[in-house]
């Protein structure tokens, strides 16, 4: 068992805990975006970052992968931890306005202005997906590639995996990519979304399949992609 | 050459090299490392070969190869020993004559001695140049003597003997002591002191440890860890041998870039002789100690040279950080307490077990002890490989070593550290460099680059390029970096196109900031500081762009005009054939003018007019 304090409260975990899980034990909640419990952590949305003390000195760290280690002094909520937070968020919902959990996260944390230039991006790389399919679906059929601003969500070779079972877990896990209905549309495909929300529009129109946009992850995820859908279709009333 | 077996032997060995050469032989060492060997080093030794053999000299006057000299900008640059006369700007013709004067003590060569501007006078002798004269050459001591490929030249130049000593009469406790003691800092960039890093290794009580040497040196216009792999890489070897002693460690690694092909070969070469001479291997020098080094090629992705990519690439894994701590020290590769450490560092342990802790912290300032390396180039006049102890003056670095800027310039602002490193203003010119007192200016001492800047800089320009380079480098794995390059170069290029507004300030310092505070590793927590620091310096800059659409030294090309002087012109037409875009309009003889519709400000026509009518504004 390892003892640290944590906003001035004792506590006391088993070794191996990160500061994320032993501030939830308290009830202190932490923001999270690329955090799950079922998965490794990974510190990549930096949203997690919590105050480290040592003597006079401070500096921020991400919670879900900080180590609990005895005698640990951490600020969750400190005006330097809400500070950075804040601006990351506005960073966040410029990068991808139209994500809710991203607009739910920002006016929680007062961002009331959005002085960069709106970009409708649909990923913000936090690899939930990724580990998601390789750690609890044990597929490993997307991963990411490319580095920095090219990096990306992607199968192999940017075919249709084999290894892809669509179980549509990845849609399940993202904290982006929200199910937009846009009301009935004979051209609209499949999308992944339809296997784990049983939509009414599935009994309802027995042509339009889905209503809903198919978001990043299961555009990627291969036969339920548009063109894919179209291609099989096509093929099948040739027949 | 036999396996030596125990300390006896190796410094018995070590004699015969000595005496297998009288050491008033004369030798002629030339420069071949990476900067001589493209002004043409390689054609100089085979021109000095030639000459030796044809005098029938071969058996009087030895030509050597050796690493890089540090001199880059007067290459081929090479020294006569035993005198030690230095001949710059050396060319394959000059062979005989130097082969002439080397080999029956005449006068040296009076016009490739080095000339110096100031003075007007012909220096003779290397430590009398100035750009050596205040250097404390430790680490880069030996590269102008020795044959990188000849372990018996490092056993000339007392190599192996800290070796020795380690393996017969010291602790590995007393070791990580003088290390300690000695106030040594990684050389890899953040100055972690390396003695308190070998103590928790030491400390660690898992098994195996791991050692690893970083020569990944990713940096732009640095090549201070290069120069030492290529020029004498058996001193980094010997730093890593007494560091598997100390830490108990019998696996070692070399990460070094793929596009160091000379450093890769040097080093192969170093690996194998030291295997043969029982150096490396299984029972080394008799003493029981087993240790083994690989070498390793990196891809050349800048963010490999973080310890824990590092450490990723290595495993085999895609190079990106993780979140420390655990820091290496407690889980680093296979999940084992390993130590990394730059190049220079391991260099530098051999000298302080040779000549004592104290020593080497008698050098330097309060809190950065030793000498730092630094790669001087930019707007300087000798630009090239530096050795200095810590705490020298910038004043010093540039005006004394560096010989001013070219041309009689204004000194503007010098970056050090690397391409996030901070820009530091001419008016801290008498800033001691030290660790700490760069990180207070806002820069850091990162790996040693030193670009220096004259008038004719842009600093917002300057600030958009390290940016664009970081947004390229960013590995992409945590979000602040990511977007937040990205967004800070968008930011600042609108400004250098005259786009900016006032607003865009403080966000450019939120934004910054925030990726300093967040940001998961090292590139990401650094790369805000070419902007942060010219914000805080100059600021006014950043407004004339802003409120009068103006670029002071009339870089950004949005911003600037081009016209012809009318009572200057003399019609030569020179400018015509330049343009590329057909903008310049006039006849031969007549008054020409530029069509700024056409015209691209590419300077073209600036540089080829002789009566220097084209005007920029
Ligand atoms: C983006 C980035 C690049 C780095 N590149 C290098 C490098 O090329 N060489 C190096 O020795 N250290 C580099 N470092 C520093 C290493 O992470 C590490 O601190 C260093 O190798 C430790 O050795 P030292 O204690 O001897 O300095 C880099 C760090 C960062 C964040
Ligand atoms: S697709 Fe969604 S879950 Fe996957 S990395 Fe992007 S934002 Fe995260
Ligand atoms: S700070 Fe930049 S380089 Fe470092 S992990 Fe984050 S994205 Fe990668
Ligand atoms: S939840 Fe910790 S970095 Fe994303």
């Amino acid at each position: 068992m390892v003892k640290l304090r944590i906003n001035g409260i004792e506590v006391e975990v088993e070794r191996g805990t990160t500061v994320l899980e032993a501030a939830r034990f308290l009830g202190i909640p932490i923001p999270t975006l690329c955090h799950d419990d079922g998965l490794l952590p990974a510190g990549a949305c930096r949203m997690c970052v919590v105050e480290v003390f040592n003597g006079p000195h401070s500096k921020l760290l991400s919670a879900c992968t900080l180590p609990a280690s005895d005698g640990l002094v951490v600020q969750t909520h400190s005006a330097r931890v809400e500070r950075a937070r804040r601006v990351l968020l506005e960073l966040y919902v410029a990068t991808c306005p139209r994500s809710k959990t991203l607009q739910d996260l920002a006016s929680r944390y007062g961002v009331r202005q959005m002085r960069l230039e709106p970009k409708n991006e649909t990923c913000i790389q936090c690899g939930l997906c990724v580990r998601m399919c390789e750690q609890q679906m044990m597929a490993g059929a997307i991963g990411f590639a490319g580095r920095g601003a090219s990096r990306r969500v992607a199968r192999p070779f940017d075919r249709t995996s084999e290894l892809c079972r669509q179980c549509g877990a990845c849609l399940y896990i993202c904290p982006v990519c929200e199910l937009r209905c846009h009301g009935a549309n004979a051209e609209s495909t499949l999308c992944n979304g339809c296997l784990n929300f049983s939509t009414v529009c599935l009994q309802s129109y027995n042509d339009a399949m889905c209503f809903l946009d198919p978001c990043h992850a299961c555009e990627l995820a291969g036969p339920f992609r548009p063109d894919v859908q179209l291609k099989l279709r096509a093929e099948k009333s040739a027949k | 050459m036999p396996k030596v077996h125990g300390v006896e032997e190796l410094e018995a060995f070590r004699q015969s090299c000595l005496e297998s050469r009288e050491p008033q032989r004369p030798c002629l060492t030339v420069c071949a490392g990476s900067g001589c060997n493209a002004a043409g080093a390689q054609d100089v030794l085979t021109a000095l070969r030639k000459a030796v053999e044809r005098r029938g000299l071969g058996d009087t006057l030895d030509v050597k190869s050796t690493g890089c000299h540090g001199f880059c900008e007067k290459g081929p640059v090479m020294i006569v020993w035993p005198e030690g006369i230095f001949y710059n700007r050396v060319a394959p013709r000059d062979a005989a004559e130097i082969v002439a004067s080397a080999s029956n003590g005449r006068r040296p060569v009076e016009r490739l001695l080095y000339l110096d501007p100031v003075s007007g006078q012909r220096v003779l002798r290397e430590d009398e140049v100035p750009f050596y004269r205040h250097q404390q050459r430790i680490l880069f001591g030996s590269n102008g003597r020795i044959d990188p490929k000849a372990i018996e030249d490092y056993f000339r130049v007392g190599g192996y003997a800290a070796l020795c000593r380690v393996l017969s009469e010291l602790t590995p406790d007393s070791v990580v002591e003088s290390v300690n003691r000695s106030g040594l800092r990684g050389r890899g960039g953040a100055g972690f002191p390396t003695g308190v890093k070998w103590e928790a290794l030491r400390k660690n009580p898992n098994h195996p440890k791991y050692i690893i040497c970083n020569a990944d040196e990713g940096d732009p216009g640095a090549f201070m860890d290069r120069s030492l792999l290529e020029g004498n890489p058996h001193s980094v070897i010997e730093g890593m041998i007494i560091g598997a002693f100390a830490l108990g460690a019998n696996e070692g690694y070399v990460y070094v870039r793929a596009e160091y092909p000379l450093a890769v070969e040097h080093l192969r070469v170093a690996l194998a002789q030291a295997e043969e001479f029982g150096l490396l291997g299984d029972d080394i020098l008799g003493s029981g100690l087993g240790f083994r080094i690989k070498l390793v090629q990196g891809a050349g992705a800048f963010v490999c040279g973080e310890e824990t990519a590092l450490i990723a690439s290595l495993e085999g894994r895609v190079g990106e950080p993780h979140p420390r701590p655990p820091y290496p020290v407690e889980q680093g590769l296979w999940g084992k307490p390993t130590i990394i450490n730059n190049v220079k560092t391991w260099a530098s342990v051999p000298h302080i077990i040779n000549r004592g802790a104290d020593w080497y912290a008698s050098i330097g300032t309060a809190r950065s002890k030793g000498t730092m390396v630094f790669s001087l180039v930019g707007k300087i006049n000798n630009t090239g490989l530096v050795e200095v102890p810590m705490g020298i003056t910038l004043r010093k670095m540039i005006y004394d070593i560096g010989g001013g800027i070219p041309q009689g310039k204004a000194l503007k602002a010098v970056q050090i550290g690397g391409p996030s490193g901070g820009c530091i203003p001419a008016s801290l010119i008498d800033l001691p460099i030290d660790y700490e007192q760069l990180t207070e200016a806002g820069s850091m001492m990162g790996s040693g680059g030193m670009v220096v800047m004259d008038e004719d800089t842009c600093m917002v320009d300057v600030a958009r390029y390290f940016m664009e380079f970081l947004e390229e480098e960013s590995c992409g794995k945590c979000f602040p970096c990511r977007e937040g390059t990205q967004r800070l170069r968008g930011i600042l290029s609108r400004i250098c196109q005259g786009k900016g507004t006032e607003e865009d300030l403080p966000l450019l310092e939120d934004m910054s900031w925030m990726m300093k505070e967040t940001s998961l590793c090292g590139l990401g927590q650094t790369a805000a500081n070419p902007v942060l620091t010219t914000l805080r310096y100059f600021r006014d800059e950043y407004l004339a762009h802003i409120r009068e659409k103006r670029c002071p030294a009339k870089v950004c090309r949005e911003l600037i005009v081009y016209s012809i002087e009318p009572t200057l012109c003399d019609g030569c037409h020179a400018c015509v054939h330049v343009c590329t875009t057909d903008a310049i309009l006039g006849e031969k003889k007549k008054l020409h003018t530029i069509d700024n519709a056409k015209c691209i400000r590419c300077g073209a026509c600036l540089e080829v007019c002789q009566p220097k009518a084209v005007l920029v504004s």
